[in-house]
């Protein structure tokens, strides 16, 4: 059984936290007691229905406006695999938030209300999706039940789509019409969709290919920390602890250690106390290698033959994400993975607008949920790829130094 | 499907010893809040491999609130000795005594919500920059949306409206004085998580996790222990019954659920096929009101 992470994005009122409540309902997550609660908290409803979007506004000041606003992660298995879901606000305020719950997803949903059709927040979260290089998409068209589960208003969306879609790159989009609050193609086939002939939601999500989603070419480990026990029988141990980023490693790999470009031999591998001989992403691992070299947190071991770059000077897309706007000029720290560095951003190029992509001059300074191009110059050399390239190496993050809130994200050209 | 692959086990393991290793890198004095249920021996298991052939490279600290189950705190004496941890221990009674808190009354009286004083204590008292968790983002609606490093400020309240966004797998520690961190390392786990790895790296348990004869009365539809902290009325009957438990909190607060289950195998078949959830069976003091956790975490609580 594997992992799928999911994310679920849409405009305020088109349903996300409804689709999620069915989800696990109908699949049968939803335990007697949360059922419970919910009916308790829903009893002044005039209709009587359970509003299953309560399951996952977990905020007293959620539930009071009825809207979504950080991040909420849900759980549910069904025999084929492990979900582990973001529901992410919709609302362009929340922007950051969804962010976050995209960072680490495989796959997104994007909620399209089949009265609306694509809008302007659709092309904002499927913006963010391409950004970010969420490898899956999938476009569920929901309130089907209020266009009369017309064919045609299905169409035209999906027709719409696929042009942005065409505009962002976007290559595996899946198109469902659903009802989530009737149920519709989410666990079952509908019966009244009979138009449509593929997979229900859920099969969907159960068998979506994410084996490839992993990139076991390029071989990328960071260390950590350095495990050195120091007692009598351990005395000159000494283990580069840290994640195998991406790739695979054997003992006997010819190795670099980055960012001093000193060559070496991997003598012994482990795995949570355990001599492997092989491993790969996203293990986390124990590295021993065959020289003594002075190595330390955040620095990296690649192979000989297939190096990542290696610079202080970086192009990038940063996403802003706090209050307080950025201004040139400043310094920052910046994390890439385990190292930490001293950073300003030199230079900034212009803004790209989330909603057309186009490229736009800065005026003023950079503000809340705003993407712009930059240059950032780094106090010591940063190892790593294009995000473009190889995502899970060429992110990163800004830290304001005076607030220590994470107030980027760093996408590294 | 390749050689190379993880299934879901092996990848929330990897992701908490990755967790573990940025703790022990980003914080000076960061210690392991042990309370001797399954979520946080799971966590030692994790720590112990995070870090070996090394030892675990911080404390373990127990909030006491007096009302363990003796089997637990046995259990956590012989664990920590096992992997030569330190094991620091704090007792709200002498938080109670020095601070002329009021004890709570009742049936069952909870230290529970007593506890933050002691634990914002001891942090103080060691200067503790981070406190690592077991809580997990399944067993609850506010822990759903906490994040895996958690701010508090010099008062330990968490906000949920300011939490840092957490991109990709990087964790910002980064924090003023007397600020502090708390981590979860298992927040994507679920229960059934914990119990299948418990069964595949053979974790041992407190006895009390399986089926076991016991005194209990019945309150509200569960049932609770008797103890010499629980005060029966006189409609109360005692019975003996075959009760395993689903989470080991205080025994004026943990709820037992009657089975036969005595081993792994079948707590997990168990656990497989109820209909209720585990705080929602287990945990006595969790059911006044909606947002209960969501209050006690702003008030510096787990």
């Amino acid at each position: 059984m594997d992992l799928l992470r999911f994310i679920t994005a849409g405009s305020v009122d088109d349903g996300k936290s409804t689709l999620i409540g069915r989800l696990l309902y109908d699949s049968k997550n939803i335990l007697i007691d949360q059922l419970e609660a919910l009916e308790k908290s829903t009893k002044n409803r005039t209709d009587g229905s359970v509003d299953l979007a309560l399951l996952t506004d977990g905020l007293r000041a959620e539930r009071e406006q009825g809207i979504t606003i950080d991040v909420a992660y849900r759980y549910f298995t069904t025999p084929k695999r492990k979900f582990i879901i973001a529901d992410a606000p919709g609302h362009v305020q929340y922007t950051r938030n969804m962010i976050t719950g995209a960072s680490n997803a495989n796959l997104i949903i994007i909620l399209v209300d089949a009265r609306q059709g694509v809008v302007e927040q659709t092309r904002r979260h499927s913006i963010i999706a391409s950004l970010l290089k969420i490898p899956h998409v999938v476009v569920a068209i929901n309130k089907m039940d209020l266009v009369e589960y017309s064919n045609d208003v299905y169409n035209n969306i999906v027709i719409d789509y696929a042009g942005v879609a065409k505009q962002l790159g976007l290559n595996d989009v899946t198109y469902i019409p659903i009802s989530a609050l009737n149920g519709d193609n989410i666990v079952d086939r509908s019966a009244a969709i009979d138009w449509y002939t593929g997979k229900p939601l859920l099969e969907l999500l159960e068998e979506v290919e994410i084996d490839n989603d992993i990139n076991l070419t390029d071989a990328r480990f960071q260390v950590q920390l350095v495990i050195r026990p120091q007692t009598d029988d351990l005395h000159d141990y000494r283990g580069y602890a840290g994640k195998v980023i991406s790739g695979i490693y054997k003992k006997g790999d010819k190795v670099t250690v980055l960012p001093t470009g000193i060559e070496t031999t991997i003598s012994k591998l482990e795995v949570g106390g355990e001599e492997v001989d092989v491993v790969f992403a996203p293990q986390s691992a124990v590295v021993q290698l065959a020289d003594d070299i002075d190595i330390s947190r955040g620095d990296a071991i690649a192979k000989i033959d297939n190096q990542p770059q290696v610079s202080n000077e970086l192009e990038v897309l940063l996403c802003w994400l706090d209050d307080k706007p950025l201004v040139p000029g400043n310094k920052y720290y910046l994390q890439h993975n385990s190292r930490l560095v001293r950073a300003v951003v030199k230079q900034i190029d212009y803004k790209l607008d989330v909603n057309s992509l186009q490229q736009q001059p800065i005026e003023g300074n950079v503000k809340l949920n705003e993407v712009v191009k930059a240059t950032i110059k780094t106090a010591s050399p940063i190892v790593y790829d294009s995000f473009q390239k190889l995502n899970v190496n060429g992110n990163a993050i800004l830290i304001d130094e005076t607030s220590n809130a994470t107030v980027a994200a760093v996408l590294i050209q | 499907m390749s050689n190379y692959h993880l299934n879901y086990l092996e990848e929330l393991e990897a992701e908490s010893i990755y967790i573990f290793r940025e703790v022990a890198a980003q914080f000076e004095r960061p210690a392991l809040l042990f309370s001797g249920g399954k979520d946080s021996i799971t966590l030692v298991h994790l720590a112990k491999k995070a870090f070996a052939p090394g030892k675990i490279p911080f404390p373990l600290v127990h909030i006491d609130t007096g009302h363990n189950f003796p089997e637990a705190l046995a259990f956590r004496d012989q664990l920590a000795n096992e992997v030569k941890a330190t094991l620091t221990v704090r007792k709200v009674v002498d938080t109670i005594k020095q601070r002329s808190l009021t004890e709570p009354k009742g049936k069952f009286p909870s230290r529970n919500w007593l506890q933050t004083y002691t634990l914002l204590d001891t942090i103080e008292e060691f200067k503790f920059d981070c406190c690592i968790g077991g809580a997990r983002r399944d067993e609850e609606k506010a822990r759903a949306k906490e994040r895996i490093f958690s701010v508090r400020d010099e008062f330990g309240q968490w906000n949920p409206k300011l939490q840092r966004p957490e991109l990709w797998t990087i964790y910002n520690g980064r924090i003023h004085k007397g600020e502090n961190v708390r981590v979860f390392p298992i927040s994507n786990w679920t229960e059934l998580d914990i119990w299948n790895y418990i069964r595949k790296e053979n974790i041992g348990l407190p006895s009390i996790y399986f089926s076991h004869e016991r005194e209990v009365i019945e309150h509200e539809g569960q049932l609770v222990a008797m103890s010499e902290y629980v005060q029966p009325g006189a409609e109360d009957v005692i019975t003996t019954k075959k009760v395993r438990y689903r989470t080991v909190g205080d025994m004026t607060c943990t709820a037992a659920v009657e089975s036969t289950a005595s081993t792994l195998d079948e707590v997990i078949n168990e656990i497989i096929s109820t209909k209720i959830s585990e705080r929602g069976e287990t945990r006595i003091d969790d059911r006044v009101t909606e947002a209960a956790m969501e209050d006690r975490k702003k008030n510096g609580y787990f």
